[in-house]
């Protein structure tokens, strides 16, 4: 499934990178893009871990940008 | 200005405030304490710096070693050490003006252009219980009525059912020519309503109507990454860790080997620490590919993603379906040929008069020409003969409108047309009364789309059609075209597309521009598939990869140009950024770089870097 989440305030390139390598390496993420001009992080996730999704990538987007407000869309 | 901006504006007055009094204590007073100056300039570091360093220890405490915020704070930390405290103060001061016009130069660009695409309307005025209210676009649903006033914006996809109107497509197709709505007409959602009030049924909901389908096509456009931006985050992931590295041997390697002074190469190790943050490449290609998506939105044509965006600069075939792309896809009366005896008019007249019950494309076109409501009192009975044409009684004599076989089956003798396209033969009782051309026009700018591509490098030119060879052959010559392919099946264009794709250079993109109606296939196997006039089809902004608006095959030319100056911007950015942080880097190596030059390097490049991306937005006139 599709799940888009918003990463407003990101102005950081080179955070936004390892954001997207960091969750692309959650189990159940198959797919994961971050694009810092659309503050938006875009994922392609199983099914069984959409309960749990977006606790783990506030807690990524915490660690490399702890400015960054994350909301899902 | 964002609140975290706005911080780092007073960081950065208010520490440069003290920099500067530190600065003339030293001058005016140096005799003074030297404990006293360096409580001063420490003053100074944290009040400009101090969120870097807590940053730092605290990312340090997460097992972010090599984040920008260390490397700042090791350097001048390390500046402090060596005695260099203006240095560290100023570098640091520095790090955050650039830091500050990086977020400035990426919010105000992420403005304008999303301020380009911004058709998202805000509300509708439903009709409910007789009286119209003003609710959210979302929760009108299929068959209720809205009204849009005049500069308002239409909603939601529907059919005007009161009123006519002018509408402003610019934000859709980048037409500037207002569009013409009359009562009946289909309405698309993101126009504007220019002249007059109209009431609109809601054919689509929200969810559904054109305007969301732009929105999320743009908004996700970004996040389908281009090469190009893949090989810089790839590069960002070594480039630190290794010139951190490189910083360590060059502070301890070479004093310990020629029992040199510590000082001065831990001076040089720093500088090198300075210039480690990837900034400038990292923001300014993903800046420069939102700058070419956002102008290419402005010329009314929308691209997918990046990666769709990088492979156009690469273009070396373009493959066209003819109907409906280069041609207009309707057909109109283009010569008629009376026999003698017979005038023009008339024969157009009795033609379009006996066609008139039928609902046939060639009828329509007929009736066009003729150009008036056809008198029903002067039509008798009436015929259809089913691949031969139509027979009808007009003013009291039998007509016969059709192709050739018909003429014969008659015993009505006719000459062969030579002419290009559909042949409509009339014939009156026994006479042979002339024939009528109907054929579909090229489209005003199809020639110069052909001429355009090919001033761009594209180096073959294909069109493929289910058309006879005449006609097909003459359309390609008439355009210029370099191959033509001829009588095939929707199967067929897939067949010869594969052959086309498997016969081109590696490296080197396949482009197939269709209507979007029964060629998703094609559109799908091509490299890069286009959809004209992707306004109100769905299916087309499904299948493609890029969506050209308006009806316009010269916009390709127009997409190709704003690929190759986009993919110029980001080519000049990774060498000047790469090449001016490694030049930096060598003279600090041998003691030539001072850590003010290392400051240019990184803050300096980042900022040029973000200027040149910008001009990826203007859309660029000229191959």
């Amino acid at each position: 499934m599709r799940k888009v989440f918003i990463l407003e305030d990101l102005d950081c390139a080179n955070c936004a990178a390892k954001i997207e390598a960091d969750t692309g390496k959650l189990t159940g993420v198959n797919k994961c893009s971050v694009s810092l001009m659309a503050q938006k992080m875009v994922l392609e996730i199983d099914e069984s871990i959409s309960g749990t999704i977006e606790a783990d990538v506030k807690k990524i987007v915490k660690k490399y940008e702890p400015d960054v407000e994350v909301t899902a869309k | 200005m964002t609140k975290k901006m706005k911080k780092r504006l007073y960081r950065i007055l208010s520490g440069g405030a003290i920099l500067l009094l530190a600065v003339s204590i030293e001058h005016l007073m140096p005799y003074s304490l030297g404990n006293l100056l360096l409580i001063v300039y420490l003053a100074a570091y944290f009040t400009v710096g101090g969120d870097v360093v807590k940053n730092a220890v605290r990312n340090i405490g997460k097992g972010q070693v090599f984040d920008e915020n260390f490397l700042m704070g090791i350097a001048t930390v390390g500046a402090f050490f060596v005695g260099e405290y203006t240095e560290a103060v100023a570098v640091m001061l520095f790090y955050q003006v650039g830091e500050l016009f990086q977020s400035y130069a990426v919010n105000k660009s992420r403005k304008s252009i999303t301020e380009l695409m911004d058709i998202r309307p805000d509300y509708a005025n439903v009709k409910r219980d007789g009286a119209f209210v003003e609710i959210d676009p979302d929760e009108v649903s299929v068959g209720e009525t809205i009204l849009i006033r005049p500069g308002e914006r239409v909603p939601l996809d529907g059919v005007i059912t009161n009123g006519n109107t002018t509408l402003d497509t610019m934000a859709l197709t980048g037409e500037s020519v207002p569009r013409e709505a009359l009562t009946g007409e289909a309405v698309i959602s993101g126009c504007i309503n220019l002249s007059g009030m109209i009431e609109v049924e809601v054919t689509k909901e929200f969810g559904e109507s054109t305007v969301s389908k732009i929105l999320d096509l743009v908004e996700n456009a970004s996040s389908k990454k281009a090469e190009a931006e893949n090989f810089i985050t790839k590069f960002a992931k070594y480039y630190t860790p290794i010139v951190v590295i490189c910083a360590l041997l060059l502070a301890f390697v070479p004093p310990i080997v020629t029992g040199g002074n510590f000082g001065s190469w831990i001076y040089r190790a720093l500088t090198f620490l300075v210039i480690s943050c990837p900034c400038a490449l990292v923001i300014s290609i993903p800046l420069s590919f939102f700058g070419g998506l956002g102008g290419a939105g402005r010329a009314g044509v929308l691209i997918k993603g990046s990666n769709y965006l990088e492979a156009l600069a690469n273009t070396q075939i373009v493959v066209f379906d003819k109907t409906g792309t280069l041609t207009k896809g309707v057909f109109t009366v283009s010569k008629i040929c009376p026999a003698d005896g017979f005038a023009g008019d008339k024969l157009l007249e009795t033609a379009a008069l006996a066609e008139s019950f039928l609902n046939h494309p060639i009828s329509k076109s007929l009736l066009c020409a003729y150009g008036k409501e056809p008198e029903q009192d002067r039509i008798g009975e009436v015929e259809d003969m089913p691949g031969f044409g139509v027979r009808a009684v007009v003013d009291g004599e039998n007509v016969y409108v059709g192709n050739r076989r018909l003429m014969e089956r008659q015993g009505i003798v006719s000459p062969a047309a030579s002419e290009i396209g559909t042949v409509v033969y009339v014939g009156v009782e026994k006479i042979y009364a002339g024939y009528i051309i109907i054929s579909d026009e090229v489209k005003e700018d199809s020639a110069g789309a052909v001429r355009d591509l090919t001033a761009a490098g594209v180096k073959k030119t294909v069109m493929l059609t289910g058309d006879r060879r005449e006609v097909g052959e003459v359309v390609a010559k008439e355009l210029g075209l370099s191959e033509v392919y001829t009588g095939l099946l929707p199967g067929d264009k897939v067949e010869k597309v594969e052959r086309l794709l498997k016969e081109k250079p590696e490296k080197s993109m396949l482009a197939f521009v269709g209507d979007g109606i029964n060629d998703a296939p094609v559109l799908a196997r091509a490299d890069i598939g286009i959809a004209m006039g992707g306004l109100g089809s769905d299916a087309a902004i499904e299948a493609a990869d890029i969506v050209i608006m308006t009806d316009e095959p010269s916009k390709i030319a127009v997409a190709i140009r704003i690929s190759r100056k986009t993919l110029g911007i980001v080519k000049q950015n990774i060498v000047f950024a790469i090449g001016i942080k490694v030049l930096v880097l060598l003279f600090a190596a041998i003691g030539l770089a001072s850590m003010w030059l290392a400051v240019f390097a990184d803050v300096g490049v980042c900022v040029i870097a973000i200027l040149n991306a910008v001009r990826a937005l203007k859309v660029p006139e000229n191959v």
